[in-house]
C-alpha cells in the first residue's frame, strides 16, 4: 500500500470530536487546519492564549487590526460576545481546567502518553511557548500528525526520545491513518482511515497498537 | 493626581543601563513597545537580561526583522528568558552557538512568575513542566497526591510596555490582544516606562475602563514606531 501524507484528513476528523459549547485552543501549524472544517452547525468556543476568548477566523485582507492577533502573531478577528484578557489570566484559564480540547502539532508521541515537540537539541528549538500549560490544564489532549517523520519513520513511538512537552496527558492522537487512544500504556486504534487497514497501520508504527473492538472504518 | 512626565524614546532608551535586566511587553510584535524598541537598538548598552513571552521575528531568508529581534540581533542580551524563540532564527543561531544564555520557560509559568514579582508573592505552585526538562533543579512539592514545581518570582530593573491610551497620570488601557504581558510587566520592575498611542488628560479615561493604575508608571513615551 502506498502512503500519501495527508493534513486535511487530520483537520476533518479532529474537527469532527466537537461539540456546541465546548472550549477550545488549536495549536500552531497544523492544529490550526481544523478551525475550516468545523460544521456550522456546531458552536464552540476558541480560546487563544495570547488572550482571547472567542478567536474569530482570520480578517480579510485590508480589515487587518495591528491589536488583534492570534497565538501564531497573525492577524486575526474576535466573534460577538468574545472579549480579551491580559496573559496571566489567559494560562489561570488554560491551568484551571476551564479548556475542554488542546489540538497540538507532534515530533515525537508515546503509547504512555508522552509528548514531544518543542525542542530537537543542537537543531531545532522553538521553545515551549504555551504548549505545556496546554497540555496539563485542558480536559482532553489531542495530537494531531502526519503518521510518519519524512524519513519514513513513526511519530507514534513506544517510547519519546526527545526532550518531553507533556508527561503523560495525551489522551488521542489523529494521524492521516487513524485515530488512537492512550490507555494502560498503548495505543488503541479507534478509527482508521480508508484505504489503509489496521494490520497495515500495526506493522507500521513503531510502538504496541490494539485494535479497539468497536474500531471504526471511515473514509 | 501626580503628573508623568512625558519623556522622548531616546532619553527612554538612556535610562537602560548596562547589566539590567528588562521586561519588554509584547506578544510577537502585537503590543510591543516599538518606539522605545528602535530609540534601544541605536545605543551600545550590553550585557543585558532580556524577559520577554518570545523574541519576535527574525527570518534570515526574507530578512524580516520585527520588535525585540533588534536588539537580539545586536547581541544586547547576555540572558534571554522567553518561552518561544521559534520565529527568530537568529536568537535560535545564538542558542546553538552558546553565544547567548536562554532560559526557556512554559508561557503560563513566565505570566505567573512576573505576576508573583509584582503581586509580592515568593513563589507558586505549578503543575506545568512536572515531569519534563523544565523541572530540573527545582523543588517538587506535593498538594495532596498531586505534583507541583515550585517556581520563584521574578523581578526587572526596568520594564518597558506600550498602552492604546494613557492619561497624564500614567493610567492605561490597552487594545485588543496587545494587552497580553504588558499589564503584568507594569508591576514588577523598579522604573516602568510606557509607551503610548494617545496621551490623554486626566479624567478622560473612565475609572472603570483602567487596565493598570497609574502608580505603577514612572514614565510616559508618546509611540510613534506602531511596527
Amino acid at each position: 500500500m502506498e502512503y500519501i501524507a495527508n493534513k486535511e484528513v487530520i483537520a476533518k476528523h479532529i474537527a469532527r470530536i466537537f461539540k456546541t459549547g465546548d472550549v477550545v485552543n488549536l495549536g500552531i501549524g497544523l492544529p490550526m487546519m481544523v478551525e475550516k472544517y468545523i460544521s456550522p452547525e456546531v458552536n464552540i468556543i476558541f480560546q487563544s492564549e495570547n488572550g482571547i476568548m472567542g478567536l474569530g477566523p482570520a480578517p480579510v485582507i485590508g480589515k487587518e487590526d495591528k491589536d488583534l492577533t492570534d497565538s501564531s502573531g497573525s492577524p486575526a478577528t474576535i466573534c460577538a460576545g468574545g472579549c480579551f484578557f491580559d496573559s496571566a489570566t489567559s494560562f489561570g484559564i488554560i491551568r484551571g481546567g476551564h479548556i475542554d480540547y488542546t489540538v497540538l502539532g507532534v515530533l515525537e508521541v508515546d503509547q504512555d502518553g508522552n509528548l514531544a515537540n518543542y525542542k530537537m537539541p543542537g537543531k531545532l528549538v522553538p521553545g515551549m511557548g504555551g504548549a505545556m500549560d496546554l497540555t496539563i490544564g485542558a480536559r482532553i489532549v489531542i495530537a494531531a500528525t502526519l503518521h510518519f517523520q519524512p524519513s519514513g519513520e513513526s511519530r507514534l513511538r513506544s517510547h519519546c526520545t526527545l526532550p518531553l512537552t507533556a508527561n503523560q496527558q495525551v489522551n488521542l492522537i489523529v494521524t492521516d491513518l487513524g485515530v488512537f487512544e492512550v490507555r494502560d500504556g498503548r495505543f488503541h486504534l479507534m478509527e482508521c482511515f480508508a484505504p489503509y487497514n489496521p494490520e497495515w497501520i500495526i506493522e507500521h508504527t513503531d510502538a504496541d497498537v490494539i485494535v479497539d473492538e468497536n474500531c471504526r472504518k471511515s473514509i | 493626581m501626580i503628573l508623568k512626565p512625558v519623556i522622548s524614546a531616546d532619553d527612554a532608551a538612556c535610562r537602560i543601563k548596562e547589566g539590567d535586566i528588562l521586561m519588554v511587553g509584547g506578544f510577537m510584535d502585537c503590543g510591543a513597545p516599538h518606539t522605545i524598541i528602535m530609540a534601544l537598538k541605536d545605543k551600545e548598552t550590553k550585557n543585558l537580561t532580556l524577559i520577554s513571552n518570545d523574541t519576535a521575528t527574525h527570518n534570515f531568508k526574507s530578512g524580516k526583522i520585527t520588535g525585540v529581534g533588534y536588539l537580539v540581533q545586536k547581541k544586547m542580551f547576555k540572558t534571554i528568558i522567553t518561552s518561544h524563540i521559534g520565529l527568530n532564527q537568529e536568537a535560535q543561531r545564538q542558542m546553538n552557538t552558546g553565544e547567548t544564555a536562554f532560559d526557556l520557560i512554559p508561557q503560563g509559568t513566565l505570566a505567573e512568575q512576573v505576576r508573583a514579582g509584582g503581586a509580592g508573592l515568593g513563589g507558586f505552585l505549578t503543575p506545568t513542566g512536572v515531569g519534563t526538562e523544565v523541572a530540573k533543579g527545582k523543588q517538587i512539592i506535593y498538594a495532596g497526591q498531586r505534583p507541583f514545581l515550585l517556581e520563584l518570582p521574578i523581578k526587572a530593573d526596568v520594564a518597558i510596555i506600550k498602552a492604546k491610551k494613557a492619561d497624564k497620570a500614567g493610567n492605561l488601557q490597552y487594545n485588543g490582544t496587545a494587552r497580553n504581558f504588558n499589564p503584568l510587566m507594569a508591576t514588577a520592575a523598579t522604573l516602568v516606562i510606557a509607551e503610548a498611542e494617545e496621551i490623554v488628560e486626566i479624567g478622560e479615561i473612565n475609572p472603570n475602563d483602567v487596565h493598570t493604575p497609574s502608580i505603577f508608571i514612572d514614565f510616559l513615551v508618546r509611540t510613534e514606531q506602531l511596527k
